[in-house]
């Protein structure tokens, strides 16, 4: 029995401790973020609420012309509920020249065109508002790549990188994110009817427990196969990870002088504070 | 005996030795306004914990003239003191280090023996690994001191204890790891657990000052205690919150305890030597 139930006060102690923490120490007061109307944006939303007073916080709704209308009324919603500040910038006109500019356009670099654009106006944002843009990616969609590399994974803190769907799922009913936020299917809404779990082809709630399996408990994949899980499903999880990794790490600088950034000059972002 | 016995749970700036030696000197007052007799910072106090390349620049020759001892030392006229700094020896090997300060003078320096490097630790890294686990005479009788890992192995307890130490004296930067249901993580339930046990196994006093804070995104939990010779909690500070706290307790504790469970009296380190050599020679 794989059990990724975690004690919910705890997770919030930590984190809102956390994001306070950090942020103070890089000499900020205030964060911002894409609200989607999604389960991890609204988490990360609410936590920050918490841990900076929503006067702090800035969520800005960026729509895309085919973005549901209810995504934007759970954003709402949520702002209205936490008293949050808030702006709405659609990307539309902004992101349409440049798809249009290609005939070959596909909705694969469509969308990473519009994650990158909402990127670009956060961290515009970000200097207007004196704020950080807060992470709002979680442990699963890390460990699988499920992201747009300098778009939705671009931020200054990660709240909520080292917790599973399933247990963002727990997290967000126990802070009283609004049912129909945690009920909706995941989607990174790059297209229409785009759903995290149709495109990758297995639902969070499978893929956790192997992550569980995998990453936390130090399982050997054959090891996941004997508990249950199916041999194509573990290789296809593990081929994810692997071939993602580049979008978990900064870019390897080729080494030429004695002291080199990343290999052998090592600070911690924290260094002196 | 009774002494006061406090515990400073306290946040630190990482490599910002000036910054951090304030904060020791400002919970030093804090103590010394509630007559405290020995008050025990966390590991790298002084320094902070993931120092990487923050070490060598952190790093203190412990003499009289260093301005940072020069102060603590002063202030260790009006109580006992352990703290946590970057050691640099005489030939600039660098330790993660205790040091013992009393009446103006240093006591003793425990050079960490125990270095983790695994996982998210990198110690053995930046730092060289001591080669000494030494009790030593104190106005409270004999004292160990342990830095983190050295007590997540049993035998440097055990060691301190056959030296003599009738209280242990641990200090860490413990991140907190290991989220489940119960309401703390396991790191912390784990350290709890061990401290409890070599309290009753060597019917000793444990004392652990852990830290607080964050640094990048690690978190260290605090929940720093005391137990009693007979594995009883005597304090037990917040977890995750800064907090000052002293706490009495008996040294006359010992003789009831050991009276009631004589372990120290009947424990063969003849016979343990002579296993230790024989599992050594066979290997």
């Amino acid at each position: 029995m794989i059990d990724l139930t975690i004690n919910t006060d705890l997770a919030t102690k930590i984190i809102t401790g956390f994001i306070k923490s950090e942020l103070n120490r890089m000499g900020f007061k205030k964060a911002l973020m894409g609200v989607s109307g999604g389960i991890d944006s609204a988490l990360s939303l609410y936590f920050s609420a918490m841990a900076l007073g929503p006067e702090n916080v800035l969520a800005v709704r960026m729509p895309y012309k085919t973005s549901p209308p209810e995504t934007l009324e759970d954003a709402q919603t949520m702002i209205d509920a936490l008293g949050v500040q808030s702006m709405t910038i659609e990307i539309t006109d902004m992101v349409d020249p440049l798809i249009n500019l290609h005939e070959d356009m596909t909705k694969l670099r469509a969308g990473n065109i519009m994650a990158r654009m909402r990127m670009i106006v956060l961290y515009d944002q970000s200097v207007a508002f004196n704020g950080l843009v807060m992470g709002t990616s979680n442990k699963t969609e890390m460990l699988l790549g499920y992201s747009t590399v300098y778009g939705d994974s671009a931020a200054a803190l990660q709240p909520i990188g080292d917790l599973f769907k399933t247990q963002v799922r727990q997290l967000a009913r126990a802070l009283g994110v609004p049912e129909q936020v945690i009920q909706k299917a995941p989607s990174a809404d790059l297209w229409i009817g785009q759903t995290d779990e149709g495109e990758l082809g297995f639902t969070y709630a499978d893929v956790d427990k192997l992550l569980y399996l995998l990453v936390d408990q130090r399982y050997r994949p054959e090891d996941c196969v004997k508990e249950g899980f199916n041999k194509d499903f573990v290789d296809r999880v593990l081929g994810l990870m692997r071939k993602n990794h580049f979008k978990r790490v900064m870019p390897p600088i080729a080494k030429l002088s004695q002291r080199t950034i990343g290999y052998d000059f090592l600070y911690l972002r924290d260094w002196g504070t | 005996m009774k002494i006061n016995l406090a515990l400073a749970q306290f946040n630190t700036q990482l490599g910002n030795v000036q910054a951090n030696l304030q904060k020791h000197l400002d919970l030093i007052d804090q103590a010394v306004a509630q007559n405290v007799d020995l008050m025990i910072f966390p590991e790298l106090s002084l320094t902070g914990y993931a120092l990487q390349d923050l070490a060598i620049p952190s790093a203190i020759r412990p003499h009289q003239k260093d301005p940072v001892f020069y102060a603590l030392l002063e202030a260790s006229q009006k109580l006992d003191l352990m703290v946590g700094f970057v050691h640099e020896d005489q030939r600039h090997k660098f330790y993660i280090a205790a040091a013992y300060l009393a009446g103006g003078r240093i006591i003793h320096i425990h050079n960490k023996v125990y270095l983790p490097t695994y996982g998210m630790f990198d110690e053995g890294r930046f730092f060289a690994p001591g080669d000494a686990i030494r009790a030593f005479k104190t106005r409270f009788g004999k004292v160990g001191m342990l830095i983190c890992e050295d007590f997540w192995h049993a035998s440097p307890p055990y060691l301190l204890w056959l030296d003599g130490a009738d209280i242990l004296l641990f200090q860490s930067a413990s991140p907190g790891r290991g989220l489940n249901q119960d309401p703390r993580l396991s790191s912390s339930a784990w350290v709890e657990h061990t401290n409890r046990a070599y309290a009753g196994l060597f019917t000793n006093f444990v004392a652990h000052a852990n830290r607080v804070g964050y640094e990048d995104g690690l978190n260290f939990w605090g929940g720093s205690t005391i137990f009693d010779p007979n594995g009883d909690l005597v304090v037990r500070a917040p977890d995750f919150e800064p907090a000052l706290t002293v706490a009495e307790i008996d040294l006359n504790q010992l003789h009831r305890s050991r009276a009631r469970l004589p372990l120290l009296r009947d424990e063969r380190t003849a016979l343990v030597l002579r296993e230790l050599e024989r599992i050594q020679g066979a290997a």
